[in-house]
């Protein structure tokens, strides 16, 4: 191959690329620019939506990047005027808040346990683990809403948060991150009997600090996101999470949906730029096998 | 394998096995109270919130009811597989696990081999591309349906085409629309283990065949593929597990009663927990775990027999 051949090539290559990205980008890009519209600007553009079938044909909504008028009203009525989206806000907050957290302290307890400790039957366990995470929600959903009935959990976000701290996807991802630490740095921290607990506090738990963030990005992600849980364990509509919320918002106010959905994916996005490095660490650290 | 305090290294005796088993057993004591430790939080709620209901589940598959609690064997099974909504739920998990699988993994690894060259704008790029992945689901629905109701966007594009208009979430063109959620959620996710997967593959090893006259293709299969196996292993089982989880995409894309050609298997278990219908459920629950445990477990064995043959 010449220079400009290979030049050539990597243009192309660069090219379709950027194609693809943008692609990939355009509904964030759509909800974003969209946010920024007027009401009544909205209604114009989108309530050709409602029609259904019937409404007549040849008449479609077309994309719009560009606001007419650059306004922050969306934003400015959903946080002022409508206590419901800051309510259900909330509501996510407090259903990912202690899900994170429990899931980063038991899941790094037992990530030390799976990686670095001797137990008969071990990996055989963590075997079970693996699979159990690999499960979707349903399979254990009538004995789980049993269990949330017994201990009174019913319709109350334990029912949700208490198997949500236990997911073994924690447990999987943070064994992972111990695994990788050498054995040598534990071994010569090791003086007696509470050999384990400083090498755990001295060693593992800061060289596992990237794979607890890591954790965190995606349990976050997962849980910001939950859909499932909600709708078969909350019955009423107060207490769902902004992601069931949202899914109605569509419907009945289009006008301000697009500033609350750009509200609602804004805490994930900026916590995924700040730590993208984390992120991909743990994504490439769930590829290992180990 | 075994801790990382193996202490007494140094006296190997002639009986290494029994000296082996010996120390294992030491450490298995020496471990005891740490295990106990940093285990047990996890190990209690693993057991009461998975190990036993899934006992649980698989006993209210065989009973007439939970009230009663009489064994009627396996005519719950058989009313499940009279059920249409269950067969037609199956199908289109199993078809959706099939189409989306294969889908996923070529765009996924297309990218990631364009990606390994050094481009400019390549961390921007993956940046864009893991976006998807952080974005709720539930935040980009507008853009959805701004592009694929009847009024929507791509119909007035087709009409100005002068195509006919489709009728997207409405008909059989609703697999497809899922399809384009689902890999657009997932690309990124599978990017990264394939950059992380190439990124292993020793450079010699491509220097040396370009040396002997291999073109991009012969490199490809006797170098990049073997060298990904177990990648490609690992973006396969968690993409067929992100399949037969697509419900949560479907439920905030389509609503609570999607098109029959997306109404899957999650959705037959929801309905049917709602009509507190628990032995059809918990049956399903039974036969589906079965088929995801024994995916993974034919994965698992062909993985290890393609390592075995490269050695």
């Amino acid at each position: 191959m010449t220079d400009a051949m290979r030049k050539s090539m990597t243009a192309m290559k660069l090219a379709f690329l950027i194609l693809i990205a943008l692609a990939m980008l355009f509904p964030v890009v759509l909800t974003v620019s969209n946010s920024f519209m007027s009401e009544e600007e909205i209604g114009r553009h989108y309530d050709l939506l409602d029609g259904g079938d019937t409404a007549a044909a040849g008449k479609n909504v077309m994309i719009r990047l560009i606001p007419e008028t650059v306004t922050l009203s969306q934003f400015g009525e959903v946080l002022l005027k409508r206590p419901k989206f800051l309510l259900h806000f909330w509501n996510s907050v407090k259903l990912t808040l202690p899900i994170i957290a429990g899931q980063a302290i038991i899941g790094t307890l037992a990530g030390f346990a799976f990686a670095k400790l001797a137990f008969p039957g071990r990996d055989r366990l963590f075997f079970v683990y693996l699979l159990t995470m690999l499960m979707p929600f349903q399979v254990t959903l009538v004995p789980n809403y049993l269990v949330a009935d017994k201990l009174g959990f019913l319709n109350s976000y334990g029912a949700i948060i208490l198997p949500g701290l236990f997911a073994s996807f924690g447990v999987f991802l943070m064994r992972q991150f111990m695994a990788s630490i050498p054995d040598a740095y534990l071994e010569a921290i090791r003086i007696d009997g509470a050999g384990h607990l400083r090498a755990f506090i001295h060693i593992a738990l800061p060289l596992a600090k990237p794979g607890i963030a890591a954790l965190v990005l995606l349990s976050f992600v997962d849980n910001w996101n939950m859909v499932e849980q909600p709708i078969l364990f909350l019955s009423e509509p107060f207490r769902q999470p902004l992601s069931v919320y949202l899914a109605t918002i569509a419907e009945g106010a289009r006008g301000v949906a697009f500033a609350a959905s750009v509200l609602y994916m804004t805490p994930m996005v900026l916590i995924f730029l700040y730590g993208e490095e984390h992120l991909v660490e743990g994504i490439q650290m769930s590829g290992i096998k180990g | 394998m075994h801790g990382y305090d193996e202490g007494h290294e140094g006296e190997c005796k002639p009986w290494k096995g029994g000296n082996h088993l010996i120390r294992i057993r030491q450490q298995y004591r020496r471990d005891a109270p740490f295990t106990l430790l940093f285990l047990a939080p996890s190990l209690a709620g693993f057991l009461l919130f998975f190990i036993v209901p899934f006992g649980a589940v698989v006993y209210y598959s065989v009973i007439d009811n939970p009230v009663n609690g009489n064994f009627v064997g396996l005519s719950n099974y058989e009313a499940l597989w009279d059920s249409g909504s269950f067969r037609k739920a199956l199908v289109n998990s199993l078809l959706f696990a099939g189409v989306s699988v294969p889908l996923l993994f070529a765009v996924s690894l297309g990218l990631s081999l364009l990606l390994r060259a050094k481009l400019p704008f390549r961390q921007s790029m993956r940046t864009m591309f893991l976006l998807p992945l952080v974005v709720p689901v539930a935040s980009v629905i507008l853009v959805w349906q701004t592009l694929f109701q009847w009024n929507g966007a791509i119909n007035g594009l087709f009409l100005a085409w002068g195509m006919n208009p489709v009728d997207w979430m409405n008909s059989n063109w609703a697999f497809a629309v899922m399809l384009a959620v689902f890999v657009w959620k997932n690309a990124g996710y599978n990017l990264i283990v394939f950059l992380a997967g190439l990124s292993n593959i020793p450079t010699e090893q491509y220097e040396s065949a370009s040396m002997d006259g291999a073109g991009p293709i012969r490199a490809f299969m006797h170098i990049t593929w073997p060298g990904l196996a177990p990648t490609s292993f690992f973006v396969v089982v968690m993409s067929i597990v992100q399949s037969f989880k697509v419900f949560r995409e479907t439920y905030l894309v389509a609503g609570a009663y999607p098109n029959d050609s997306i109404y899957t298997l999650q959705h037959f278990m929801n309905n049917m927990f709602a009509s507190l219908d628990y032995p059809k459920l918990t049956a399903a629950a039974v036969l589906l775990s079965i088929v995801i445990g024994v995916t993974v477990y034919v994965l698992f064995r062909a993985e290890r027999r393609s390592r075995e043959a490269l050695q």
